[in-house]
């Protein structure tokens, strides 16, 4: 799908896209959770996270002029037009998955709002001060949990190993700029990825080996996301996530 | 009514004491005046087109604009509360009401009032311990040391981060085995 020709919409639907897939995907731990407690925290954050969505989306249905609403952002876009990062649209598989993802998104997404506090953009700032507040606390209970099953039993240090492992290959693409980012961070607007990026890795280091677990070595990396070229996984999740919309089209709570 | 003699308006003073009557879906023992959601109450005058106008008082011409801001980006409630503020005030005789929502600077539980902490106790649920939030702890659950709302001893523990609303968290008193929620600081 090609790019918009606003960078700034494309900036807006990446941050909204990140938040509203990673959504859908924890919302279906809903009833699976392992423990009642987890079930309810991965519901939680999930809700927080379609708040957020909802509040970028609706600011890219303003910066488009109101062509799509906020809900036709969400459900009559198709895979190619989504603009979220890899990482977010993996399946859940087990608890540990789960976990290593929301740790690598939550730790990223806490450094970008942060910088996103100073952006010239006023819109931007206001939402990333709300949801700063969420990602952090998101970000004690992923990093909290990657410490307990890393410096767990043999069994679970092996399973989130192996979860830290796998998904490596899609968190390049977090802190990769591309002609996006690199306008919206000469405006000022975004952040500076090479320092995100830093920080990220800095940030991820010290949990993993607080947890005893092996920090994977870099090498080559998933990437596309960004730009609507996606894994097979978004289709399904949209199949779902969508199939009202499409059924029922215009259909109201 | 109390009115303003000038315009007939009801004072701004009264009407904040209608907000106190909305009541939180989810914590109905809380009003939207003690959560501290409620920013700002003024009147406007509509720009409307002047043959309407001239026939019109300007009672009925004048919208009153209410800024809520929400607690959670993705609470379910607010839908919910707009739709009640919308309703009390109308009840009054408060024809014309816009509800605008603010985001910044973001909803804090510092700003929920005296006596929302107290009937959250009363209700059973640990109110915000209000230098928390000074300190920094914001964004964290305290895992000992908040006082269980039914016998008072700060013996407890965190059992989850989270609770059955995003606002909570849950805890359990290792003195009277009760578990309990926490309204977080947030």
């Amino acid at each position: 799908m090609p790019l918009n020709t606003n960078p700034r919409l494309e900036f807006v639907l990446r941050l909204a896209d990140n938040c509203l897939i990673l959504s859908q995907r924890l919302g279906e731990w809903c009833g699976h959770g392992p423990e009642l407690e987890e079930d309810m925290a991965l519901t939680n954050i999930a809700l927080d996270l379609n708040g957020q969505a909802q509040n970028w989306l609706e600011y890219a249905s303003q910066l488009e002029a109101e062509q799509q609403t906020p809900d036709m952002l969400a459900f009559l876009r198709d895979a190619g037009e989504f603009r979220n990062c890899l990482l977010l649209e993996q399946p859940n598989h087990d608890f540990a998955y789960t976990m290593a993802r929301q740790f690598y998104f939550d730790t990223w997404h806490s450094l970008v709002l942060t910088d996103l506090l100073d952006s010239t953009d006023h819109r931007i700032r206001e939402i990333s001060e709300k949801s700063l507040k969420e990602a952090r606390y998101h970000l004690r209970h992923s990093s909290g949990w990657v410490i307990r099953l890393g410096d767990g039993t043999d069994e679970s240090n092996l399973r989130i190993q192996k979860a830290i492992d796998d998904l490596w290959c899609y968190t390049g693409e977090l802190c990769t700029a591309d002609a996006i980012d690199d306008t919206m961070c000469a405006e000022r607007i975004g952040p500076d990825l090479t320092k995100i990026r830093r920080d990220w890795l800095t940030a991820i280091n010290n949990i993993l080996t607080e947890a005893t677990l092996q920090v994977p070595e870099s090498g080559w990396m998933h990437t596309g996301g960004k730009q609507g070229i996606h894994t097979e996984a978004l289709g399904y999740l949209l199949a779902e996530m969508q199939f009202l919309q499409r059924a029922y089209p215009q259909a109201q709570w | 009514m109390v009115t303003d003699m000038q315009t007939s308006l009801p004072f701004l003073e009264e009407i904040w004491g209608w907000l106190d009557s909305v009541s939180d879906p989810e914590i109905p023992i809380l009003s939207v005046v003690d959560l501290g959601i409620v920013r700002n109450v003024r009147w406007i005058e509509e720009q409307t087109d002047f043959t309407t106008k001239a026939q019109s008082t300007r009672r009925s011409d004048s919208t009153l604009v209410v800024t809520v801001t929400p607690t959670y980006s993705g609470c379910p409630a607010m839908a919910v509360i707009k739709t009640d503020i919308q309703r009390a005030l109308q009840q009054r005789g408060v024809s014309r009401v816009r509800i605008d929502t603010q985001l910044s600077p973001a909803w804090t539980t510092d700003w929920m009032t005296e006596r929302g902490r107290k009937r959250l106790l009363e209700y059973g649920i640990a109110p915000p311990e209000p230098q928390d939030c000074k300190l920094g702890l914001a964004s964290e659950a305290r895992s000992t040391g908040i006082p269980c709302p039914r016998c008072g001893s700060s013996d407890t523990r965190l059992v989850s981060r989270f609770g059955s609303t995003p606002c909570k968290a849950f805890y359990t008193c290792n003195s009277c085995l009760e578990p309990f929620d926490h309204f977080k600081c947030h």
